[in-house]
């Protein structure tokens, strides 16, 4: 019973830490229907920019998250500006693409910049354990649970209620009707890919804490890929729960069946899922009136 | 209010659509542009609210000016803001959007976001239905209930003109009725000046003041919306009726037997 309570919470850690990244690939696909694949690698370079700022500039923690941040901004803004905006109105196939692309870049550029070898990370969110029950779960795990839940709501409000959100929905529907708004859709582009190289930065900051700095980061961006389309591409809950059911999996299968096939059974889970309910479990079903 | 000079149109840098099309829009009214398929009647209005650019188009000759102002080539945003909004073909409502969030973002470019409460009251005031609807996904609306929302969404913005084009597309007879007088309506109550494209030269005519018929790129014949109606070529090619005024079955239309006196 102590193991499945202690699989459980890891389980559930685990898969905030995925929903956290997923929201990042929900964001632009939700403004544009892009997948992006680069998402993995802002996470690194999130991650570095942190280390960066930290032990090379020795900065305090907090200072240097934000600093992070705003270069994360800036990152999202300027890619937006100079790889997608030349695209806007291409083929979708095309903007997938382009991030492919642009993720071969980013590795690029962190490579040339601190080198390929990961790098053990400061200690800036507290790693030490602290027991639940009979469980023990690392502090971090549960900063970043709460993290997660706190860019879940404050994306849900966005999507919701602002101006802004409601544009993006617009855009992601019908790029040329929103455009017969007024909606600008140079500026809603650029406003997603800063939200996304942002939540990518503190979800790579959080990876980076608890596995240290290094390009292995960026796979866990493919990992969480079956999390988003198994909650739906498009779904800010879908890529909570998805994460959640992933990270749940995740822990169970290595925990009872055996490590290793634990980084099999979500992609087993995706298949099943996507043949009942193909736009994934909370996704927009495609509306046809006949 | 609206001038279009001698506009030119190229899609793809070769193919020519509009070649040298002159017409205006006077304040207050309603003006009915006509023409058969192909004419060139979308590409105007695109021209007019600066959405050719996703299609590859480009006004190269000629002006298009608003309020005296020169729009040609433009950017859409700049031109919704300017206060000209274009009702697109086939709707185009957001689909996963609901009514209200549909509404919100036809309000997109407004600066008073404290009047869109009250603007909203007003569509569901024209649009009974859509306030039954607010919270429902738009996708999920009849066609006819699409156009009344895309039309109310145009409302949300404000606009001191408005481009409809062709409302009337795949609705029910006793729809497209309802439709027209709501367009009447706004243009008398809102005091919007309203650009209408249709198919439908009947209905078009019977709420418009002013015409234009349109052919390969040109306007071919104006006037008021009386002198259209009143008109043997028009009676013939776009009423659907013989000079003596009675209807005519498609198997009688011999094409050949009458020219369009305005083609030379």
């Amino acid at each position: 019973m102590d193991k499945f309570l202690q699989l459980t919470i890891t389980g559930l850690t685990t898969g905030m830490v995925y929903a956290l990244i997923a929201l990042g690939f929900v964001i632009i696909y939700k403004s544009s229907d892009v997948i992006n694949f680069a998402q993995g690698e802002l996470m690194v370079v999130g991650a570095y920019l942190l280390y960066a700022f930290i032990v090379q500039f020795g900065l305090p923690a907090s200072l240097a998250m934000a600093a992070t941040l705003g270069v994360a901004v800036l990152l999202g803004v300027t890619i937006e500006r100079l790889v997608l905006r030349p695209m806007i109105g291409e083929p979708i196939i095309s903007l997938i693409m382009v991030t492919i692309g642009l993720s071969s870049v980013l590795k690029g550029m962190v490579n040339a910049i601190w080198g390929p070898v990961p790098r053990p990370f400061p200690e800036f969110i507290p790693r030490a354990n602290v027991a639940i029950g009979p469980a023990v779960v690392p502090a971090d795990r549960l900063i970043a649970i709460a993290i997660a839940l706190f860019f879940l709501v404050l994306f849900t409000l966005f999507f919701r209620f602002t101006r802004e959100g409601i544009a993006m929905r617009a855009i992601a529907d019908d790029q040329q009707a929103a455009l017969s708004m007024g909606i600008s859709v140079k500026r809603v582009f650029a406003v997603a890919w800063a939200i996304a190289a942002v939540s990518a930065a503190v979800a790579g900051a959080i990876v980076a804490n608890i596995i240290g700095v290094g390009g292995e980061i960026a796979g866990l961006g493919l990992r969480v890929f079956p999390v988003v389309i198994l909650g739906g591409l498009d779904s800010v809950p879908g890529a909570v729960i998805g994460g959640l059911i992933i990270g749940l999996l995740e822990a169970y299968t290595g925990g009872y069946i055996g490590e290793g096939l634990n980084l099999i059974i979500p992609f087993i889970v995706l298949l099943l899922v996507l043949m009942v309910r193909p736009y994934g479990l909370f996704g927009k079903v495609i509306i046809e009136r006949v | 209010m609206l001038q279009l000079n001698n506009v030119e149109v190229i899609y793809n840098d070769v193919i020519l659509v509009l070649k040298g099309l002159s017409m205006e829009v006077k304040q207050g009214q309603i003006v009915a542009l006509l023409g058969a398929n192909g004419a060139g009647k979308s590409t105007t209005l695109k021209a007019i609210s600066g959405l050719l650019k996703p299609d590859d188009g480009e006004v190269t000759d000629g002006s298009i000016l608003f309020m005296g102002q020169p729009i040609h080539n433009k950017d859409a945003e700049d031109i919704v803001r300017a206060g000209i909004f274009q009702v697109m073909e086939g709707r185009r409502v957001f689909e996963h959007l609901t009514v209200e969030e549909n509404l919100q973002a036809g309000a997109y470019t407004r600066r008073d976001r404290r009047n869109i409460a009250r603007d909203m009251e007003r569509v569901y005031d024209y649009f009974p239905r859509m306030a039954q609807r607010r919270h429902q996904q738009a996708g999920f609306l009849s066609g006819g209930e699409q156009q009344m929302l895309a039309i109310g969404r145009a409302l949300m913005a404000r606009p001191k003109l408005m481009l409809l084009d062709e409302p009337s597309l795949g609705l029910a007879p006793l729809l497209v009725r309802e439709i027209f007088d709501i367009i009447k309506r706004i243009n008398a109550e809102e005091g919007t000046t309203i650009l209408l494209v249709e198919q439908n030269a009947t209905l078009a005519l019977g709420i418009a003041d002013y015409g234009y018929i349109m052919e390969n790129g040109r306007v071919v014949l104006e006037g008021t919306a009386e002198q259209l109606a009143n008109n043997e070529d028009v009676k013939e090619f776009y009423l659907g009726l013989t000079e003596v005024g009675k209807r005519k079955s498609y198997r009688e239309v011999k094409h050949y037997k009458r020219r369009k006196r305005w083609l030379s």
